[in-house]
């Protein structure tokens, strides 16, 4: 296909979501192991590597932004129907998880890992679902 | 909605990547739309209906239950 201008935005928003995206995740990494690994509980840089990460976190949400504005109004529905499905499984599932751990249901404690694997497995299959029904 | 944009397309000679660059648009949401698969905004409407030299009403039309 060739290469128009709305095309270069979206791959140029993409590519930019990609990277905003892949510093969050390092730098959660980084928050999250670096305390025992490698400053050795050094409060101060522990600090420092959390607030990195909200800002890093920051940029991936105006990125993400500016990504849903680059695409097409077929694709932005794509895109909404696919987060929309997925916020409302995260909430639900969130919740009735949550409950489980709260009246003992379950062994052990809720992880909001857990929720967060669910919401986006929820969006990934809801965005193919809706790549292929309007292939 | 039904509409006759694949006719229109084929009249201009243009493929769908064709009217999509024109349209600034993917060349999915084009097969979408001449399916009658996704319904365009107006805005997107009006664009079709500049492209073509036509009024809308006679590009797209309501499907009557």
């Amino acid at each position: 296909m060739k290469d128009t201008i709305g095309n270069k935005q979206v791959i140029r928003a993409t590519k930019i979501l990609a990277v905003w995206t892949f510093l969050w995740v390092g730098s959660m990494a980084l928050g999250t192991f670096g305390p025992k690994f490698i400053w050795n509980e050094n409060t101060t840089l522990t600090i420092i590597g959390v607030i990195i990460n909200a800002i890093f976190g920051a940029g991936m949400i105006f990125a993400n932004i500016r990504h849903l504005n680059s695409l097409d109004e077929l694709q932005r529905k794509i895109q909404v129907e696919a987060m929309g499905v997925a916020l409302g499984v995260g909430v639900v599932g969130g919740l009735t998880y949550s409950m489980l751990d709260t009246t003992n249901l379950m062994e052990g404690d809720a992880e909001i890992s857990i929720v967060v694997i669910l919401i986006s497995i929820t969006y990934a299959i809801t965005l193919a679902i809706g790549q292929i029904r309007y292939k | 909605m039904k509409n006759r944009l694949k006719v229109l397309r084929a009249e201009y000679d243009m493929t769908q990547a064709d009217l999509a660059n024109r349209l600034d648009v993917s060349r999915q949401t084009v097969n979408a739309i001449e399916k009658g698969k996704f319904d365009p905004s107006l805005p997107l409407a009006f664009k079709i209906s500049n492209l073509f030299k036509l009024p809308i009403e006679k590009i797209f039309e309501e499907e009557m239950l």
